[in-house]
């Protein structure tokens, strides 16, 4: 799968190779491969031209509701016929159909490279990332919806605070007490530790997870994977003393912590970051267990 | 904030096509779990109610396995059994966190294997019975 627009960014027009006689006599290895690219660029753009004769469209079909225009109070779906571009996300996509054809549909983004989280929806029947999700890789008609169980606001845009709540609620900051001795100490982690935790930090919070998941959408007050991935990057953390890893264990062995999860997989499945977050909830509830079975 | 649309249950029935393997397993665990205890029960109730004497025992015996809707009854009961051990199995890997990553294709494994020993065992379980 090629996903990236063929762009060659170090072959700008000022370092075209020099012209002068006695430079061509010889060709230098540059100048053969700046010939070897030309020749590549124009076999492709050639291919692309008899490839293509009509423009080719992706076909949209976007959720749609607005509870502050009468018309709009009736949830339906819109058609959009954006041209495709080699490399489109879905992010992509709806942006130029709201730039070109309705700007009032609305949806969160920001930095279209899956870093801040904020443009997870349901595309095709799957909790994904619209600007990590490839129009090359979707069956079309794409169906783009707002996250399901979550109230929606207006289009694609659901209420996250229950879910942010859910993430405080495992008190996600580091909370040592030991400080290091030296005023320009650092307090170091090991390596292993550093690599135990490393797939749990890279949590984007774009509620994906939770969105898929059975029982969180039946159980309010579950926790949810993404707040209990939180809670195992500082309950994993070596440099925490025992005693604020038992108060966390405490949090997630609740009644609605860690014992909710069935492993039904779906956040693992749908998690755009690759976090395996059932194998991070079993641990922990592998954990609770220790700590409160003592036989010797 | 003051309006949201909640999407309700009809719709959130209607994602059962977008459930993927994890969900199906959940599912039939469940369903074959109770199926089970039903089981159990009716066993129960059966058995004690023809323990009067030898001869109550052996003609209700009998006559239950002289009915072909039983012995189909039977042919389930297996399938039930079968697919909720071996998915036992399975869930107590991932509750050791032992082939996480093939949970899935235990699963598939799981039904599979589930077929084939309820196919095999259909002529021993129908042997001798007419409608
Ligand atoms: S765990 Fe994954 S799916 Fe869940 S909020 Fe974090 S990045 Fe999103
Ligand atoms: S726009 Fe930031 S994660 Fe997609």
């Amino acid at each position: 799968m090629s996903t990236q627009r063929q762009k060659q960014p170090d072959e700008p027009e000022t370092q075209e190779a020099p012209t002068d006689q006695e430079m061509k006599a010889e060709a230098s290895p540059q100048q053969k491969r700046l010939q070897r690219k030309r020749e590549q660029q124009s076999a492709r753009e050639a291919s692309a031209d008899e490839g293509e004769p009509e423009e080719e469209t992706v076909h949209l079909k976007v959720f749609r509701y607005d509870p502050e225009v009468a018309d709009k109070q009736e949830p339906r779906f819109d058609d959009f016929h954006v041209p495709f571009e080699k490399g489109m996300t879905v992010l992509d996509a709806v942006m130029y159909a709201r730039d070109h054809f309705d700007s009032s549909l609305t949806f969160r983004h920001s930095c279209r490279q899956a870093v801040c989280g904020s443009d997870a929806f349901f595309v095709n029947g799957k909790q994904r990332l619209g600007c990590k999700t490839q129009i090359s890789d979707l069956s079309q008609p794409i169906r783009v919806e707002p996250l399901p169980h979550q109230e929606v606001v207006k289009d694609l845009v659901v209420d996250m605070d229950h879910f942010y709540e859910q993430m405080h609620a495992v008190e996600p900051y580091f909370q040592s007490e030991d400080l290091p001795q030296g005023e320009l100490e650092e307090q170091r982690q090991s390596r292993e530790n550093r690599e135990k935790i490393k797939m749990s930090s890279r949590c984007i919070w774009c509620g994906a997870c939770m969105s898929s998941c059975n029982i969180a959408a039946g159980d309010n007050q579950y926790l949810g994977p993404a707040a209990i991935n939180k809670a195992y990057k500082f309950a994993m953390d070596d440099r925490e003393e025992e005693e604020i890893k038992e108060h966390r264990l405490r949090i997630l062995e609740q009644e609605h912590g860690v014992w909710r999860c069935q492993t039904q997989f779906s956040c693992t499945e749908v998690c755009p970051k690759d976090i395996p977050l059932t194998e991070h909830i079993q641990e922990l509830k592998r954990e609770a267990v220790k700590k409160n079975l003592k036989f010797w | 904030m003051s309006q949201s649309y909640n999407r309700g249950l009809i719709e959130d029935f209607g994602r059962w096509k977008e459930f993927s393997a994890g969900m199906w397993a959940w599912i039939f665990h469940k369903f074959t779990g109770w199926m089970l205890i039903g089981y159990l029960f009716t066993h129960i109730a059966v058995l004690s109610s023809s323990l009067t004497s030898p001869e109550a025992y052996t003609t209700t015996i009998q006559g239950l396995e002289s009915l072909f809707i039983i012995r189909v009854l039977e042919v389930g009961l297996l399938a039930v059994a079968v697919f909720h051990i071996l998915n036992g199995i399975r869930l107590l890997m991932v509750d050791l966190g032992v082939g996480l990553e093939a949970q899935d294709k235990s699963f598939y494994a799981s039904l599979i294997i589930t077929g084939v020993i309820v196919v095999a065992s259909v002529p021993t379980f129908l042997d001798g019975v007419t409608f």
